[in-house]
């Protein structure tokens, strides 16, 4: 079973082919698609605005079902809503009416089987939640609410909330976006820190190279839209890798790289 | 000082605009029969104080029972239309459509059907007021953020967890809203059925005065539908404030 994984991954997209009802007209957003993730793979998606990398994003979770092409995970064909994904965006979407411990606790009403022994267990799955929060810096504030909170520490709680039913993949679609540069740099070490520790598959769509560089295995690399991977870019840094890294040459060299290949797909 | 001031400004408004009124009636030597002055109104809700009392009551209780049964059926319709696109077109005309209906032109009709009483008037009130109801509820449902719901459905959620969970607690500030608004318009829905055709109630006390030329009594029942009705207007302007607390701090910090 793992062996067959190797071969086809754990995120299959093929050739996959998907256009919107668009006002006036279709819009074709994705055209051949593929790409592959592995188990336990941090893949990262970059590309220029309007390329379809969230279009992407929903393919994989089944929210949007493509015309060509096929989409698995898992070795399984995706034909619905996957069930199992975390998602995290830009905007941290808390409800405002819950604290933030029911927020992040929210997946497990939803997700079976904690769904069914949700009520009963609900000391110990908020145990769980208060732990979680404490590991990306948030311990003491399960209690307050959203608003309370400031955009950072928001984000910090969006990701709790994807990650709280322990998913096999996590999808972030440019999760950091709206942060300043110092919380953004302080999250990507949140986020490096939980992936190796609980090691899920992520694919993270992002505009900034910095941040695909330094937490991605492998970067893909997007066509303008119609949008189609181009290129695929394996990081070779050593693990686990520091902020410091960000600073060295190759580091540098890869992100100068990666530049220039969007701005050769821009112009194309 | 100024804090207070500005607090007791209500109060002071009020009392100034009785005090202009009393001085214009004496000095301008106005006929009362035209317009009679406060304290003669209040000479008047003195002396008929039990059948003002009485009237009071019946429009009161027509008016809330209008009112609960546009919440009722406000509520259950706003979230049918909230919860699917295709009843939405399909009901959307339809409802404007009704709501753009006079409900005066509606009262002979009722009273036809029901006879004259407090009938007529319930439902007068409950069919100019559901309206608000229905479009804010449909709205809270309709306003949801698309990507909590793919956050959601990529959880394996259904459209009834998304309504439970999200949908509906979120359409709580709009409902709350659109109680203020309801209540005054069944308000105004009871007393035009009860001043058209009804054996009881302010509407009907106040035509009666009229047509009798009791000008005091006239205005004295215009003095109890206005207290009435900033009475009703206040409990649910509170309410409102009260319970959706959240959606007021995330709005001011989402701004900050
Ligand atoms: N619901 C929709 N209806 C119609 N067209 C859509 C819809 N969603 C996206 N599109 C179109 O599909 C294309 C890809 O959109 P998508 O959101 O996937 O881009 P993106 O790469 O995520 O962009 P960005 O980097 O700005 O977030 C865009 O050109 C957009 O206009
Ligand atoms: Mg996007």
């Amino acid at each position: 079973m793992d062996e067959a994984q190797g071969v086809t991954g754990f995120v299959a997209i093929d050739g996959v082919t998907l256009a919107y009802r668009g006002a006036s007209g279709p819009v074709t957003a994705l055209s051949g698609a593929s790409l592959k993730v592995a188990r336990g793979e941090f893949a990262a998606v970059v590309g220029p605005s309007g390329c379809g990398k969230s279009t992407l994003m929903k393919l994989v979770t089944g929210l949007v079902r493509p015309n060509q092409g096929s989409v698995a995970l898992e070795g399984r064909a995706v034909d619905g809503p996957v069930k199992m994904a975390g998602m995290a965006f830009q905007n941290p979407n808390l409800l405002p009416w819950r604290t933030v411990l029911d927020n992040v606790l929210l997946p497990l009403e939803i997700v079976e089987p904690h769904r069914r022994r949700f009520r009963a267990e609900k000391a110990k799955y908020r145990a769980m939640g208060e732990q979680l929060l404490s590991t990306v810096g948030l311990d003491g504030f399960g209690q307050r609410f959203p608003w309370e909170l400031s955009g950072g520490m928001q984000q910090r709680a969006s990701l709790c909330r994807a990650l709280i039913h322990e998913p096999a993949l996590l999808m972030l679609d440019e999760p950091f976006a709206a942060l300043d540069a110092f919380t953004r740099e302080e999250l990507w070490c949140v986020l490096r820190d939980l992936w190796q520790k609980i090691g899920f598959t992520v694919i993270l769509v992002t505009h900034d190279l910095r941040e695909a560089a330094f937490l991605a295995d492998t970067i893909h690399v997007m066509s303008a839209r119609p949008g189609r991977i181009v290129a695929s870019r394996t990081v070779d840094l050593p693990r686990p890798r520091e902020l410091a890294v960000c600073y060295e040459p190759r580091f540098t060299a890869l992100v100068h790289e990666l530049r220039d290949k969007i701005a050769e797909v821009r112009q194309a | 000082m100024n804090a207070t001031l500005e607090r007791l400004s209500p109060l002071w408004f009020t009392l100034g605009m009785f005090l202009v009124w009393e001085a214009a009636c004496r000095l301008l030597k106005i006929d009362p029969f035209i317009l009679p002055a406060p304290s003669q109104i209040a000479g008047a809700i003195a002396q008929y104080w039990r059948p003002l009392m009485r009237h009071s009551f019946v429009t009161l209780w027509t008016t809330v029972a209008g009112f609960a049964l546009a919440v009722a059926f406000g509520v259950i319709l706003g979230l049918i239309v909230g919860w699917s696109r295709t009843i939405y077109r399909g009901l959307y005309p339809v409802m404007i459509g009704f709501n753009s209906i006079p409900k005066v032109a509606v009262v002979p009709i009722l009273v036809i059907w029901f006879g004259i009483g407090e009938v007529p008037a319930i439902l007068t009130a409950f069919l100019i007021s559901f309206f608000p109801v229905v479009v804010n509820v449909a709205t809270g449902l309709a306003t949801m953020e698309p990507e909590l719901e793919d956050v959601l459905r990529a959880l394996g959620a259904r459209k009834m967890d998304i309504m439970l969970k999200v949908g509906i607690p979120r359409t709580q500030p709009y409902l709350f809203a659109s109680l203020k608004v309801a209540i005054t318009l069944a308000f105004v829905g009871a007393v035009v059925s009860e001043t058209i055709a009804a054996n009881a109630g302010l509407g009907f006390l106040m035509a009666q005065a009229g047509s009798n030329f009791q000008m005091p009594l006239v205005f004295a029942g215009l003095m109890m539908l206005a207290v009435e009705g900033i009475a009703m207007y206040a409990v649910f302007a509170l309410v409102d404030k009260r319970m959706t607390r959240w959606a007021f701090r995330s709005s001011l910090s989402a701004a900050g």
